[in-house]
């Protein structure tokens, strides 16, 4: 047991299932010798060589295109795409092979692999290196989209994505690689591809996030909790696609009231669906609107006015207050 | 200091053995078994008279849009008929000829063509990959296949095809950088048809070869008269040899003509001229190499017309039966499968839901 980052966490993950399984292979930019820009990646190279820790030429289709060839084989390619802003170049590859050549293929060609990239605001980056895209990914068949919200289950996510068979994308927030530190088991941990899990819980109000907003959305639990005796069920999503809505729809059955929060734009967002399973399988135990706080829907911007942008705890208070003041 | 050349420029060199008159280079004429040379020729004639009946079926009603390859015939099968078992096809969408080489079925290939799902199984050993759509998006895969090839220290090498407009994506860009820099065992064989859909090569680039491109990656390149079966199949034993014996991947641009249409939804007339089509029509690929095998005493009439019925009985056969199989295709909850390795409960709920529609729609027919 040690106390980690999430850097660490999911370079732990990485190593392990390095020296466990001689498929794995880590490919993108900058991830051998500069051990990844966030140094997710930092010593794997020394310890597993260029043959299985590869510093490619700077080209994302290709990354995720070579990755695709490479689980088609049989390999279990785990790619680094530097920033998400940066995987358009290779939307085409996720969107038309990655997500289809299993079933194009009736099962022959299953596509194991894992996309890593880092998305979200919060770091002061430069334009193109602060969006929250995942809706892209988990509104294609096919993939999977998962979110970790801290050091210990994002190395355990990581361990099951790098084992699924289909393809995960993997969205590391980088607001939280340094964020803070988790009690980490040296010894293998795996979470499931799938179902969230009760981050606190609570009976009067549910309040649904995942990934950098887990940490606002439990503060503002906290602080509901003291200042107005309010007990929040805070629920972390951590799969976003394929979305298990059991757990969701339990927990607005019982209270009756729910806030989903999301840093990405509202529109046709995480939220929409969300909400609509809510609607669809709890819709007589609502006593109110379901709220969304979320990005707006505006390009992020520049980091000078990055937080005005992204849900923090006092819009996540208030939204909470609006329901239950219905 | 004065501009000075930074190195002496790349030669591209072009090879033509048999040449349209049917002239034979015999320095250069390769090596190839009588028996061989007749299934080639078998392989580019079943083709042939394969996608001939593909398009009467088309017009008729029988099968879906396609793409024809006539013309491409030697371009296909002279470079595929090196891969061994253990290789790997990685195909565009108008390599029809090199699946057949391949073991791709016929029926297979007229039930993926009504719109079948089912025509995508496949052996679990095979190592065809299916047709790829996207233009040029395929040449990746190949190049990931042939870097885990490497990776396991096998001697497998992996054959891609694409057409000319495919040079002007970025993925022809990626691949064969990332082939080059990797030096993966990869033949990358250009069918240079001269028309991607309406825009001809001269709007594609303005390199007076395909092949030189392969230079700037520096690996090797070369470009042949792709209708001329002879210099593919050289060429491509050279690159095949070359990717085997671990010195890099290759470019082989196969000069060659699409005869027919780019689809069977295409009308080639608001494009290209008929006095076009007819010169090309007079370097059909398989005419040379009929009168090659004839005169070189290997093909006489009598098995020529043997084989032609052959072939033709063949395509009857697969015909009959796929449209037999067809009866039997079609189940609409098959399009729930093989999208993950197991169903997401919303996806079974889905399928769950479309099968009691189903029921119904049986329900009310039969009472109605």
């Amino acid at each position: 047991m040690a106390k980690l980052n999430m850097v660490q966490a999911l370079n732990l993950a990485l190593r392990q299932e390095m020296e466990k399984d001689d498929r794995v292979i880590v490919l993108g930019e900058d991830v051998g010798l500069d051990g990844g820009v966030f140094r997710v990646t930092e010593g794997l190279i020394d310890d597993f060589g260029e043959q299985r820790v590869v510093d490619t030429p700077l080209a994302e289709s290709a990354i995720v295109g070579l990755s695709i060839g490479m689980a088609a084989y049989g390999l279990r390619p785990v790619c680094e795409i530097q920033f998400s802003g940066f995987s358009y170049h290779s939307f085409h590859q996720l969107e038309n092979h990655a997500a289809r050549l299993r079933w194009r293929t009736r099962g022959r060609f299953p596509v194991g692999m894992v996309l890593r990239t880092p998305y979200g605001g919060g770091v002061r980056a430069l334009e193109h290196h602060s969006e929250s895209r995942e809706v892209y990914w988990a509104h294609t068949p096919g993939l999977k989209v998962v979110i970790p919200s801290g050091p210990r289950n994002a190395r355990a996510l990581l361990v099951s994505a790098i084992r699924d068979p289909d393809p995960v994308i993997f969205y590391e927030s980088k607001a939280l690689y340094r964020a803070f530190r988790e009690e980490v088991p040296d010894d293998e941990e795996t979470l499931p591809i799938g179902p969230p899990r009760i981050a606190r819980a609570g009976e009067d109000v549910t309040l649904i996030a995942y990934g950098a907003m887990l940490r606002p959305a439990l503060a503002a639990a906290q602080l509901l909790e003291e200042r107005d005796g309010v007990r929040v069920e805070v629920i972390d999503l951590l799969t976003i696609s394929p979305l298990d809505d059991t757990l969701l729809a339990e927990s607005v059955r019982k209270t009756g009231r729910a806030v989903v929060v999301h840093e990405a734009p509202r529109s046709f967002g995480p939220g929409a669906e969300i909400v609509t399973r809510l609607i669809e399988n709890a819709f007589f135990y609502l006593e109110a609107p379901i709220e969304r706080v979320t990005g707006f829907d505006t390009i992020i911007p520049y980091f000078s006015r990055e937080k005005h942008y992204l849900p923090g705890i006092d819009r996540i208070v208030d939204a909470v207050r609006r329901t239950l003041k219905r | 200091m004065p501009r000075s050349e930074i190195t002496p420029p790349e030669k591209v060199t072009f090879l033509s053995i048999l040449d349209h008159d049917g002239r034979l280079d015999e320095a250069l004429e390769p090596a190839i078994e009588g028996d061989t040379l007749v299934r080639l020729y078998h392989c580019m004639l079943l083709a042939r008279r394969f996608d001939e009946r593909l398009l009467r079926l088309q017009r008729q009603g029988r099968t879906g849009t396609f793409p024809p390859i006539k013309g491409q015939e030697a371009a296909q099968v002279g470079a595929v008929v090196h891969l061994r078992d253990r290789d790997w096809l990685v195909p565009s969408f108008r390599e029809t000829a090199a699946e057949i080489w391949r073991g791709r079925s016929l029926e297979n290939i007229i039930i993926a063509n009504n719109g079948f799902n089912e025509a995508g199984a496949m052996a679990p050993d095979s190592r065809n990959f299916p047709i790829s759509v996207p233009v040029g998006s395929q040449l990746p895969h190949a190049v990931g296949l042939a870097w885990a090839a490497k990776y396991r220290g096998t001697d497998e090498v992996v054959m891609t095809f694409f057409g000319d407009g495919a040079t002007s994506e970025g993925d022809f860009h990626e691949a064969l950088n990332c082939a080059a820099v990797f030096q993966c065992p990869v033949v990358f064989v250009c069918q240079n048809n001269q028309w991607a859909i309406s825009v001809p090569l001269s709007r594609q680039t303005r390199s007076r070869t395909i092949a030189q491109k392969a230079w700037a990656y520096g690996m090797s390149g070369i470009q042949v008269d792709g209708n001329d079966i002879l210099a593919v199949y050289a060429a491509a034993g050279e690159a095949v040899e070359r990717a085997r014996s671990g010195q890099g991947p290759t470019l082989i641009e196969c000069v060659t003509y699409r005869l027919g249409v780019h689809t069977t939804a295409d009308d080639p007339k608001r494009y290209r001229s008929e006095e076009e089509v007819e010169a090309w029509s007079r370097r059909d690929p398989l005419t040379r190499f009929e009168k090659y095998l004839i005169t070189k005493g290997v093909l006489q009439e009598e098995i020529q017309k043997k084989i032609e019925s052959e072939v033709l009985a063949q395509i009857q056969a697969a015909v009959d039966n796929a449209e037999r199989q067809m009866q039997n295709l079609g189940d609409p909850l098959e399009m729930f499968d093989h999208l993950y390795a197991d169903r997401p409960p919303y996806l079974q709920a889905q399928k769950d839901r479309l099968a009691t529609d189903l029921e119904g729609e049986r329900g009310e027919a039969a009472n109605g």
